[in-house]
Formats: C-alpha cells, sequence, structure tokens
C-alpha cells in the first residue's frame, strides 16, 4: 500500500463530510433526548403549566448548563445542515459565501440573546 | 446492433432538470417527500429562530411577560391578529415534528441493516409523513381550542 501520511501524505484539502455526518448525528441525538426530557417533565406536572411551573423547570443551574449545551449543539447542527444546503442549491459562490457568513451571524445572535434568557431568570 | 443502439438511444435523456417545467411533473415517492420537507422544515425553523428564542424569552422571564406571551396568541400583536402567530406557531409545530421523525428514521437506518432496503424505506418514510402529519393535526387542534 502506498504511504499516504507524513510528508507523503496525499493533500486534497478535503473533508469527505464523516466529521459533519457523525457531527450531525450526536448534536441530533442530544437535542431529542433533551426534547424527552422537558416534554417528560411536563407531563409528570400535575395541574395546568402556568408561569411558575415553565420557569421553575429551567431555574436550577444544571438545567441552564444543560439547555445552553443543547443550544450549542442545536448551532452546530444547523450550521451544519445549512451549509449542506447552500452547496448543494447555491451555486455562485459569492452568494453561497454571503449566505454562509449570514447564517454564522445569525446562529452566534440567536445563541446571545438564549444565553442572556437562561441566566437572567 | 445497429438496431439495439437506434433503441438505447431513442430512450428519453434529462441532462438537467428545469426546476419550473419538470419539477411540477416529477412524481416523488415518500421517501423522496420526506427528504425534500426534511430540508424544508430545517429552513422553517432556521429562518424562525428569533421567533423561537422570543416565546422562550417572554414565557420564562416573568409574569407580565408571560402574560403577552399568551396575549400575542389570544389578542394579537405588532397591529396582527392572534390566529397568525398561532398558525406561524403551527407551521413550527409540524416543522419540529416532521424533521424529529425524519431524523430518527436517518438515525434507524444508519444503524440497521435492513431499514435500508427499498420497501422497508417505503414504509418507514410513509410513517414519518403519517406521525409527524397527524400529531400536527392534534396539537394544532389543541393550539386552536378545539378540545
Amino acid at each position: 500500500m502506498a504511504v499516504n501520511y507524513g510528508t507523503k501524505r496525499n493533500v486534497v484539502g478535503a473533508h469527505y463530510g464523516t466529521r459533519d455526518w457523525l457531527a450531525q448525528r450526536i448534536t441530533a441525538s442530544l437535542m431529542a433526548a433533551f426534547t424527552l426530557l422537558v416534554l417528560g417533565q411536563i407531563m409528570l406536572t400535575k395541574g395546568a403549566i402556568g408561569y411558575d411551573k415553565w420557569a421553575g423547570a429551567f431555574s436550577s443551574q444544571w438545567m441552564k448548563v444543560l439547555t445552553f449545551t443543547i443550544i450549542v449543539a442545536m448551532v452546530y447542527h444547523i450550521w451544519v445542515g445549512m451549509r449542506d444546503i447552500c452547496m448543494d442549491y447555491v451555486k455562485p459562490v459569492a452568494i453561497r459565501l454571503g449566505l454562509q457568513v449570514f447564517t454564522i451571524v445569525w446562529l452566534t445572535a440567536c445563541a446571545a440573546w438564549s444565553v442572556q434568557v437562561l441566566w437572567r431568570l | 446492433m445497429s438496431d439495439s443502439a437506434t433503441i438505447v438511444k431513442s430512450r428519453p435523456e434529462f441532462r438537467n432538470i428545469n426546476a419550473f417545467s419538470d419539477l411540477p411533473s416529477y412524481r416523488l415517492p415518500a421517501a423522496g417527500w420526506v427528504s425534500i420537507l426534511h430540508r424544508i422544515s430545517g429552513v422553517i425553523m432556521f429562518v424562525l429562530l428569533p421567533f423561537i428564542i422570543w416565546m422562550f424569552d417572554t414565557s420564562i422571564s416573568s409574569e407580565i411577560s408571560f402574560a403577552r406571551f399568551k396575549g400575542a396568541f389570544n389578542i394579537g400583536m405588532l397591529g396582527l391578529p392572534g390566529v397568525i402567530y398561532k398558525l406561524i406557531a403551527l407551521a413550527l409545530v409540524w416543522a419540529f415534528l416532521h424533521h424529529f421523525c425524519a431524523g430518527v428514521r436517518h438515525l434507524w437506518s444508519d444503524t440497521h441493516h435492513k431499514a435500508v432496503t427499498k420497501q422497508s424505506g417505503k414504509k418507514s418514510a410513509t410513517a414519518t409523513l403519517g406521525i409527524s402529519i397527524g400529531l400536527t393535526f392534534v396539537l394544532g387542534a389543541k393550539l386552536f381550542g378545539l378540545y
């Protein structure tokens, strides 16, 4: 077999998508588990869900940290998905780059807002 | 030899798809619908992300903002009636359910060799569409106060 590492490495600059594929699955699984956790918490609560119970579910520090982690996973997940869509449908490089920059700015702003919401409580 | 060559040549060739003339007549299988709707539902949630965070913000910050949150759906906000916000929420409910079910289907076919046959692919795609649309109806009825 031909040597393909170190200085002999055949550098192609491509990532072949395995990392994105795996990241998409892992972040999705985390979000799905979180969804079931929050859903379970709400369904186990007796009586009508008012402000107290809803805000109470997110009041503990561990829940804030967990929610923050899920938001980071979500942002990464959205980035991979939006990048895939850009690469598939938007061929002009300038428009594609513009859309990708917009995606990053949009996601960063949304993440910042949700962090503020979480720890202002 | 020359006969078979002409038969091969006479088959229709699709070099490039014209989105406006070809796509409407293109009959998509169930798995194709799940796939394109997976993308569309993802984009919907991406675009509406500020609205989602706004809902999180107002519903959780204080009693007063919680009342404002409820008011947007029951009375209206920014000159738009509440029903508009309920419809946006319904679109988000569908987008989430479809994206969730289609994602679980992906994880299932990643880990189960049996799941990637033509038949079970069609079956799981139909189930994905059925479950997500069915649950959207159930939750939509609740959202619009039918029960």
